[in-house]
């Protein structure tokens, strides 16, 4: 789906998106992708919430959290026109193995918790936010041709929010990489922590051939190449960059145990009344 | 018909987005179509920031106010994301009213990712600084005028993709 490519017959509609099983099922998965990432990444963000490094941070932090958590809510929304369940039972309700985020984006902040003793790592978040950032440009850039053309057109509106939030996480790394030698440190050490998901993130799942097939996004090779493109502009890159080898491949429905910590806290309130009118 | 199209328009320009008060939906951009049948009024509106919790309000109090003029008997109201908003939306009756609250009207020579800044809603000086490019809200930065010494807001400039690259 690269551009100048042959047009490609449109889906205008979730009715029409149904004919085809193929279509569908690939459509439902690239969306709990999308909608999982910026879900699971904005539930970490909140976790900043009173503790990020000062005021300034803490009232950037949370509005970004807030809006990537409103772009989670329009893909369940879509998931929800495809008849696939309420788009707050998919938010909430659904167990880990269902969960397609990529896994890296799961892990905990750092040591303790919340409540108690939070001792949590901005450089991760910092590193994390930003590739999560990139990602995401990347991947929405193809979605704007995408042949289902309601997700084209979300695709569009989140990309025009983007923009700030990548700038915040760029402008974060450029300033901790030209800081002190510690700060230089922690930020070398998450970047290496995070190489061997990278095949994960930037990855598209067991449909990753009837995604490109039929042009929802654009293939793994070319997400690749511009995620490439876009990191080495902030950073050096080591050669083994997406290397398979990360434990958990979330895209496939592996997990780690901190996303099932990440669910049980964030769906407690949900769980303790379902019927709440919000 | 003419009448009516014009009287829904009236009583939407009276309806404010709720963390922007003074400045009507109207002037903001967000009505997109008001269609009568009847007494049937149906009225597509196009939403600011995705994560704004204003929304629902919005969409809510519109409905509210249409549904008080006494030829009404329904009113629809509904989000399309087929149209993008973007601040080259907003009114310059739109752009006086953030004036007068001490918020910004958007700069007009935005590049997405770029750093911007505006001239100070009080004084109109442009020695300004960006105190932080997020807000209270998701459409509004923190600045500080280094003339009159005040902080103020000003509504975050957002572009449609296309018709910048």
């Amino acid at each position: 789906m690269e551009r100048g490519e042959k047009i490609v017959k449109r889906i205008d509609t979730a009715k029409e998106a149904k004919q085809n099983p193929s279509y569908f099922e690939a459509l439902v998965e690239l969306l709990f992708q999308l909608a999982d990432d910026d879900f699971i990444i904005s539930f970490r963000g909140s976790e900043w919430l009173g503790l990020a490094p000062h005021i300034e941070e803490d009232v950037a932090l949370s509005s970004i959290t807030q809006n990537t958590m409103g772009h989670a809510s329009l893909y369940y929304h879509l998931l929800e026109d495809l008849d696939i369940g309420n788009a707050d039972k998919l938010a909430h309700e659904r167990q880990a193995v269902e969960r397609r985020n990529a896994s890296y984006f799961e892990r905990k902040n750092g040591e303790g918790s919340y409540l108690q003793e939070p001792y949590y790592d901005w450089a991760l978040t910092v590193v994390r936010q930003f590739l999560f950032e990139t990602m995401k440009k990347v991947k929405l850039e193809t979605i704007i041709n995408s042949s289902y053309q309601p997700l084209a057109d979300i695709a569009n509106k989140v990309l025009m929010e983007q923009p700030y939030h990548l700038a915040h996480w760029r402008m974060w790394l450029k300033q901790l990489l030209g800081s002190t030698e510690e700060a230089q440190n922690k930020v070398q050490f998450q970047l290496e922590a995070a190489w061997p998901a990278c095949a994960d993130i930037i990855g598209l799942g067991p449909k990753a051939f009837e995604l490109e097939k039929h042009h929802l996004i654009a293939g793994e090779d070319y997400l690749r190449k511009q995620w490439l493109k876009e990191l080495e502009q902030s950073l050096s890159l080591p050669s083994s960059l997406f290397v398979d080898n990360h434990p958990a491949r979330g895209r496939y429905g592996e997990h780690t145990a901190d996303l099932d910590q990440a669910l049980s806290t964030l769906s407690e309130v949900y769980n303790s009344d379902q019927k709440a009118v919000w | 018909m003419e009448l009516k199209q014009k009287e829904i328009y009236e009583t939407l320009k009276k309806v404010d987005d709720p963390e922007l008060t003074a400045v009507s939906v109207v002037d903001l951009g967000m009505v997109h179509k008001v269609s009568i049948d009847g007494g049937t009024v149906s009225i597509t509106m196009v939403p600011t920031f995705a994560g704004c919790p204003a929304l629902d309000f919005i969409q809510k109090n519109v409905q509210t106010a249409v549904q008080k003029l006494h030829w009404v008997m329904d009113c629809q109201v509904t989000f399309s994301f087929q149209l993008t908003w973007s601040t080259t939306s907003i009114t310059n009756h739109g752009k006086q009213q953030l004036k007068k609250h001490g918020i910004a009207p958007p700069p007009e020579n935005y590049i997405p990712g770029d750093e911007w800044t505006v001239d100070c809603p009080y004084c109109g000086s442009a020695f300004t600084s960006m105190e932080n490019v997020f807000g209270p809200t998701a459409c509004r930065s923190i600045l500080y005028c280094a003339a009159c010494k005040n902080p103020f807001e000003a509504m975050k400039p957002v572009l449609d993709h296309h018709t910048i690259t």
